[in-house]
């Protein structure tokens, strides 16, 4: 079989009719988990089923498709799932964050500023934000309903009672216009900032969960905090060491196995970008043109 | 009848009031035609044995069960409201302010993952308190009051003895400080001294915080130390209801002699 007997972007019309209903419902419902019917993807779930359904649904032949996977564009999951969308549905593909229309992201937002008419697609791995705290289905699904959220402050308290501070780092609730509280899916929260009053569209699909979520553009969202202990979006206290930037998410390299160690932007597009802009860090930015002639 | 003419110094209007409230499960009765009025700082006990419709009638009271017939009324904020026919989002709400229910089982009842201090503070933070320091200090004076040391606010009730947890179950549903407390069995499973503290410690509370109570038990020594008023139930009717000492003292029903000729007397 080869790529082109598959339909447009992997799924049959019926399915993506299926998936841009959920989206269109989720989209006027911001926050909403929206049940969808999730079908089976040629990879395993917890590697972006929902994402992938999500992109497949929303996918033109004129888009341009950029996937990141914890900030990087080259590790394995961002690779496979882009290659999937080259045979599939061969549209044009992109690392730089400004050129892309749609990008499929797992665990981070972009460092660059997102702009109108740009999608941002999220992998889900617990839609529900009261899982661990409600054990039952039915009722978290009540507690929705009616707006019973004092469960999710019992999760903060228990953090600043065992830790001093709320010690959440990722997937950090929001609540979403003052209404739905939302898992904002691993992202650090670092990022969650950047989920407020965004002017791209966020869409967030688990597909394992069977749920799909959004925020339309400029959409206020809060992240829960403590009067006495408010939210505060953390990250390490270093520079990257590549480019030098003090205001991006750090990812800690292990370098050898004396203590040695590196930060690193986690956005590797931005990261790219800056040392091409000419921006050294501490350990500089290797020349690559220098060490392709030696 | 003369225990419901009782005048009690509190205001003179009911705080609950239960009209012909029948519960059943297919053709089999679990608790029929009960009525009675509970007035502000009353507590009343309901015993029976096992299968009589005491925990039915509970749970139909407190709004986890639909009743199939009557009315269950109770003086709200914005006056006498019936609460079988109100919406969920309020019946809900009034559960955890006005309300409070003790599970037999402190598991029932409690987050077992969360440590002391957040069981206590949940009720407060479900409505609405958002300052971290405050809830702390609430939680920490609960715990106080009901003998809890202050070195176990953030152990978890696992790590609790099931006399413990009984008390932390107690503290985290009178800290809103709700006007009705339904009771199912709060002293079952506790040996007879923990029993007895507990006992001490909730009438302590009652008195002191003007509590209404319904208290569904089948231990006669609990309702004759914490209720005013008792109610009698067999077969998921009641049978004899009237002041405590009276019906302790001189059953006037088949089975509420046997009852208390039943008590073990050491």
């Amino acid at each position: 079989m080869t790529a082109q007997d598959y339909n447009f972007a992997y799924l049959d019309e019926q399915t993506k009719r299926m998936i841009r209903r959920a989206i269109l419902k989720g989209v006027a419902v911001p926050g909403y988990q929206v049940p969808f019917a999730s079908r089976e993807m040629p990879m395993p779930y917890g590697w972006g089923t929902g994402g992938v359904q999500v992109t497949a649904a929303c996918l033109t032949p004129d888009d341009t498709l950029k996937v990141i996977d914890q900030g990087a564009d080259d590790t394995t999951n961002a690779v496979s799932i882009r290659k999937f969308f080259q045979r599939t549905a061969a549209v044009a593909v992109t690392e730089a964050t400004a050129e892309a229309t749609i990008i499929q992201t797992r665990h981070r937002i972009p460092e660059a500023a997102l702009t109108e008419g740009q999608i941002l697609v999220y992998q889900v791995p617990i839609p529900e934000p009261l899982r661990f705290l409600e054990p039952r289905e039915t009722e978290t699904r009540k507690m929705h309903e009616l707006e019973e959220y004092g469960l999710m402050h019992v999760k903060l308290y228990e953090d600043i009672a065992r830790h001093g501070h709320i010690a959440t780092a990722y997937a950090y609730p929001v609540k979403v216009e003052g209404r739905y509280v939302m898992d904002p899916s691993p992202i650090p929260r670092f990022d969650n900032p950047k989920l407020s009053d965004c002017p791209a569209i966020q869409l967030f699909g688990a597909g394992r969960e069977q749920r799909i979520y959004a925020l339309p553009p400029y959409t206020r969202v809060v992240s829960l905090d403590f009067e006495d202990h408010p939210f505060e979006a953390s990250k390490a206290p270093h520079d990257c060491d590549l480019c030098g930037a003090s205001d991006s998410y750090l990812d800690e390299v292990i370098t050898d196995d004396e203590g040695g160690r590196m930060f690193v932007c986690s956005d590797t597009d931005f990261c790219r970008g800056r040392v091409a802009a000419g921006h050294i860090g501490r350990l500089g930015a290797p020349d690559l043109a220098q060490e392709a002639a030696e | 009848m003369t225990a419901f003419d009782r005048k009690l110094p509190s205001p003179d209007r009911p705080l609950f009031q239960v009209q012909g409230l029948s519960k059943y499960y297919g053709s089999r009765i679990g608790c029929a035609d009960v009525s009675f009025d509970l007035y502000p700082g009353e507590v009343l006990g309901i015993v029976g044995e096992s299968g009589s419709g005491k925990s039915t009638l509970l749970s139909c009271l407190a709004g986890h069960m639909a009743p199939d017939t009557g009315r269950v009324i109770f003086d709200t904020a914005e006056g006498p409201r019936d609460t079988v026919t109100m919406g969920e989002a309020e019946r809900r709400r009034l559960a955890r302010t006005d309300w409070a229910y003790v599970h037999q089982n402190p598991r029932d009842g409690l987050r077992m993952g969360v440590s002391a201090g957040g069981n206590v503070g949940e009720r407060l933070m479900a409505v609405g308190a958002r300052h971290y320091g405050n809830i702390r200090d609430k939680a920490n004076d609960w715990l106080g009051r009901v003998e809890i040391a202050a070195d176990r606010i953030d152990d978890r009730p696992r790590a609790f003895s099931g006399g413990m947890q009984q008390r932390l179950q107690i503290a985290r549903n009178l800290v809103t400080g709700p006007r009705l407390v339904f009771m199912d069995e709060p002293t079952g499973g506790l040996d007879v001294s923990v029993q007895a503290r507990l006992l001490d410690l909730l009438r302590g509370l009652v008195r002191e915080m003007g509590l209404s109570a319904i208290i569904v038990t089948h231990d006669l020594a609990v309702v004759r130390l914490l209720a005013d008023r008792l109610m009698v139930m067999k077969g998921g009717h009641v049978v004899e209801q009237g002041l405590t000492d009276q019906v302790l003292d001189d059953p006037q029903h088949a089975y509420t002699q046997l009852l208390v000729s039943s008590v073990l007397q050491v």
